[in-house]
């Protein structure tokens, strides 16, 4: 087991710097630092005020190689980034020139705080939802509520929550629609009603997905064997369904657990949360590129350590897996 | 003289667009599946309305992205259409006489079904308009990704080997990235613009085709018709085009209808980040985007977004339920 | 003991029903064997299924006549009539065994699931699990208790089932097609085990297959099944020496016979045979 995940980090390695291949090709040359430069900077820039702003940054360094003979060969702008990288230094923001691990390390709480109870939440309501609309498949009710949930597919999530504050703020005129502070216990007013729009603007997919999920479960002889047995129908579904169901969920589920840190960029913003998605969003305007580049690179580590915790959740799941 | 040129490209590639649809479409339709399916599909209610309503939108799109010059610059279809309809000099409700404003409204040239926006176009016209954001990035993005993913996942399941193993090596960096990071990023770089959004969406979308095409052709080539066909002495080309090609082709169809509707909500949400359409360009996403200041007014502007919203959610709802429907009529069994 | 009478049971409605079942009847004594043979499709095992009303419905849907067992119709028991009978008065063993066993429980909880909802009374439900696994031949049955279906080779599995179906002492055991998945050596080890149970508990047994060449010294009758219909039915060798249709002559035809010059396999002209029955 312990070679397998070990054989897989390996397997990690050329993922991870193609990715970064990948967002330095994008930034540094399909776009030029110069033009990037100016972007940061704004149309009013001095050209000395662009050359210093880029030498700070060693952004004036050669892109791939080092052939001027001034400084050794690997002194070059890829590969600086690369061994920056490699020691896990995020660097340093292009806008406020903060130390980019401090800033993600801020937003990290925030939202964590809206992002994980919305995905505890939301997978118990699908999966609850799921199997009763399993129970009483082919229904009348079971085929409205597919109906409804392809129907809260199709809403994007600004509208979810536009419509949410409008209704919290201005109809109902309940708890804080927008705003958060961090003061412990009373942190939760401020999260109420953006984790209840992540909950609800997810669920609709998860539902359908997850009863897909299980009725496909049902098609199974070992079903059959159950029923045979004189099992319930309730029983056949909470016992033999779910377990098996529930493998399939797990592995699905777990590869977007990492994803929680980055928090939700829209819902962030909108809500004015402090997080990542938030920092995302201001890097986006700004813009700031060194954000955007580290979120891409934490991004892909996430994402593949979303595929290790998969691997890992499998083996201890199904008994019929073994990492070998 | 170059904006007389710009036109006629914009109303030939939509020419082009439907040819594409229409030729792919025809290769296929002799076959035994797809008879079936359509047969299955047209006693599908539901799907048919779906279809029905797509083709509604389809056709208003169409009249918006046909231009024609004018004395006055090119003007589209649609807009010759609804000329009639008169500017007013700000927001106004839905059937309302007067504008908007508490303290002087003014009386109104004309009456508007769902009222007017801030600059007092009729909001029914305008969202009919902007209908043709929608189905241009849905459109151009489907014409990148659907060949790519295809190709690339035919190519991979059929070679094996080192093909194989580069284009997943592609698919896995391209896929390492998450989805909005990717887009967020080619965006800034290339800047807002319907087309720049196709080739964003164009390059994270083609992951999920090739992955699903490499799939089912793993399965297809294992089949005996594939042995048979090489044992004929036909070329890798002619078996790659002539048998496995049209066999998967119901699963592009599908995912293309499903993954339309997705495009459709990516613009809106990349129209909010603020790397989606271009500043005054008619899309629902910009309209959604506006609606904030609008619901925070005193007497508030729901219209706008209920329509624009609405609008959008029609399209996507009927994009899902007409892909679930060709799914179950291609595969009745696990429909 | 189990009496079915003029059974149909279609699937679908309207344009798209199927007629699996077309009116059949049929009897088991207590302790009886009674073989349904025919070829795939003909409806065997939906009939198999129906006795317990183990059918999804929709879409099959009972179109006619009634089955009894120990005189009450099935077709009219409740929900909770139904599971006593389901496992406990009549047991299932099925074709496929790497597919029928649930892959994530192991051999223990399956057999103990069984026992539970059964014979409640049982208190050691180990020692009988164990039990249960010797009578079918499984070696070293502690251990092999605690192993998931995965482990164990097909006709290993296949045991597990058969110990399942009989740990509640049903006293009918539907075996559909049994043998069928198995290696030939594995299927005749399969069928002896099951001609000793059968010795040993004397419950009755329907055997479905569409191989005519196992029945011979496990079914007491045969009934021979056609495209839904029950062509023909008597004592095992009576239909075996003297077959009286068409269609049960072609398939005892089909039967390789080992040792004789092969001959060429019969195969079934399906379009006289239906103009025939
Ligand atoms: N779930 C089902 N839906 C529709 N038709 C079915 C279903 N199950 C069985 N049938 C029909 O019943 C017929 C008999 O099937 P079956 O009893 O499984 O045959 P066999 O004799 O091989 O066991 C099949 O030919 C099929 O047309
Ligand atoms: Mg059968």
């Amino acid at each position: 087991m312990v070679a397998y995940l070990i054989r897989r980090l390996f397997f990690f390695v050329p993922i991870v710097f193609g990715v970064m291949l990948l967002t330095f090709v994008l930034f540094f040359v399909v776009q030029s630092p110069d033009a990037m430069a100016r972007r940061v900077l704004g149309p009013k820039a001095t050209p000395k005020a662009v050359e210093n702003w880029l030498h700070n940054r060693g952004y004036d360094k050669p892109l791939l190689l080092n052939r001027t003979g001034q400084a050794p060969w690997h002194d070059s702008l890829f590969l600086n980034q690369m061994g920056r990288l490699a020691r896990f230094d995020l660097g340093k923001s292009d806008v406020t020139n903060r130390p980019l691990a401090e800033d993600f390390r801020e937003g990290a709480l925030p939202s964590l705080l809206l992002t994980v109870p919305a995905f505890f939440v939301g997978l118990a309501l699908s999966v609850v939802f799921a199997l009763y609309l399993v129970f009483i498949r082919n229904g009348v009710v079971d085929l409205a509520a597919s109906l409804a949930c392809v129907a809260l597919m199709s809403v994007p999530v600004m509208v979810y929550i536009i419509a949410g504050q409008f209704l919290v703020a201005q109809v109902l005129n309940y708890f804080p629609a927008f705003g958060f502070q961090l003061e412990g216990f009373s942190t939760a007013k401020f999260l109420l009603l953006p984790v209840a729009l992540m909950v609800v603007s997810g669920l609709g997919a998860d539902v359908r997905l997850f009863r897909a999920m299980f009725i496909e479960e049902m098609g199974q002889d070992y079903i059959r064997t159950a029923r045979a047995k004189g099992v319930s129908s309730a029983l056949v579904l909470l016992r033999h369904v779910f377990k098996n169901g529930l493998i399939n969920l797990i592995t699905l589920v777990v590869a977007s657990l990492p994803f929680l840190i980055m928090g939700s960029v829209v819902l962030e913003n909108f809500f004015g949360i402090p997080g990542l998605g938030n920092k995302l969003f201001s890097a986006i305007q700004a813009p700031d590129f060194a954000v955007v580049q580290a979120s891409v690179f934490l991004g892909s580590l996430l994402y593949l350590g979303g595929l290790l915790l998969t691997d890992i959740c499998y083996a201890w799941a199904d008994p019929r897996i073994r990492l070998q | 003289m170059a904006a007389f040129d710009l036109v006629w490209v914009q109303n030939l590639s939509v020419f082009t667009g439907y040819a594409l649809l229409g030729g792919a479409l025809w290769r296929v339709a002799g076959t035994e599946r797809w008879k079936a399916a359509w047969h299955r599909l047209r006693g599908d209610r539901t799907g048919m309305a779906a279809l029905a309503l797509i083709c509604v939108f389809l056709l208003v799109g169409t009249l918006e992205s046909f231009s024609v010059p004018q004395p006055t610059g090119s003007r589209t279809l649609l807009q010759l259409a609804t000329a009639g309809i008169p500017q007013e000099k700000g927001y106004s409700a839905p059937l309302a006489t007067t504008t908007l404003s508490v303290a002087n409204p003014t009386p109104l040239a004309g009456r508007h079904l769902l009222g007017t926006d801030a600059l007092g176009r009729d909001t029914l016209v305008q969202t009919l308009r902007a209908t043709r954001s929608a189905l241009w990035i849905g459109g151009l993005t489907s014409i990148i990704y659907i060949p790519l993913g295809v190709l690339l996942g035919i190519l991979a399941a059929f070679y094996r080997g080192w093909v194989d193993d580069v284009v997943q090596y592609f698919y896995s960096t391209v896929a390492a990235v998450p989805e909005i990071l990717m887009l967020v990023s080619i965006l800034m770089v290339l800047g807002k613009g319907l087309g720049t959004m196709a080739i964003a969406l164009g390059i994270t979308g083609w992951v999920g085709m090739a992955r699903l095409i490499r799939g089912e052709t793993l399965r297809q080539v294992e089949r005996p018709y594939v042995a048979a066909a090489r044992a004929m002495g036909q070329s890798d080309w002619k078996i790659l085009m002539r048998h496995l090609l049209p066999n998967v082709m119901h699963l592009v169809l599908i995912k293309a209808v499903l993954g339309f509707s997705g495009l459709v909500l990516a613009e809106a949400v990349l129209s909010y980040l603020g790397v989606g359409s271009p500043v005054g360009t008619a899309s629902w996403g910009a309209m959604i985007d506006a609606s904030r200041s609008e619901l925070s007014r005193e007497p508030f502007v729901w219209w706008n977004i209920s329509t624009s919203a609405g609008a959008l959610f029609l399209l996507v709802l009927a994009l899902n339920l007409f892909g679930d429907s060709l799914r179950r009529a291609f595969d009745p069994k696990h429909g | 003991m189990l009496e079915l009478r003029n059974l149909s049971i279609d699937f679908g409605k309207g344009a798209s029903r199927v007629q699996a079942v077309k009116g059949i009847s049929l009897s088991i004594a207590k302790g009886e064997t009674v073989a349904l043979v025919g070829e795939s499709g003909s409806g065997k095992s939906v009939t198999g299924m129906a006795l317990t009303r183990l059918l999804p419905e929709p879409p099959a849907f009972y179109a006619g006549g009634e089955i009894l067992f120990e005189g009450r119709n099935v077709l009219g028991m409740n929900a909770r009539e139904l599971r006593a009978l389901r496992g406990g008065k009549i047991a299932y063993v099925f074709q496929e065994p790497s597919t029928s066993l649930n892959p994530v429980f192991t051999v223990r909880s399956q057999i103990a699931e069984a026992l539970h909802l059964h014979r409640p009374e049982v208190a050691d439900v180990d020692a009988e699990v164990v039990h249960c696994l010797d009578m079918v031949g499984i070696v070293s049955p502690r251990q092999r208790m605690d192993d998931y279906p995965h482990q164990l080779s097909g006709g290993m599995q296949q045991r597990v089932m058969i110990a399942m179906a009989l740990a509640c002492r049903p006293q009918l055991l539907v075996a559909d097609e049994p043998t069928t998945a198995l290696d030939v050596t594995v299927q005749a080890q399969i069928l002896d085990q099951m001609r000793q149970i059968k010795q040993q508990t004397g419950m009755a047994m329907l055997l479905i297959t569409h191989n005519f060449g196992i029945i011979g010294g496990i079914a007491d009758r045969v009934a021979v099944m056609f495209r839904g219909k029950i062509v023909e039915e008597g004592a095992t060798a009576t239909v075996l020496g003297n077959p009286q249709h068409a269609y049960t002559k072609a398939l005892i035809g089909c039967i390789p016979q080992l040792g004789q010059h092969r001959r060429r396999l019969t195969t079934i002209d399906h379009d006289a045979l239906g103009a025939l029955c």
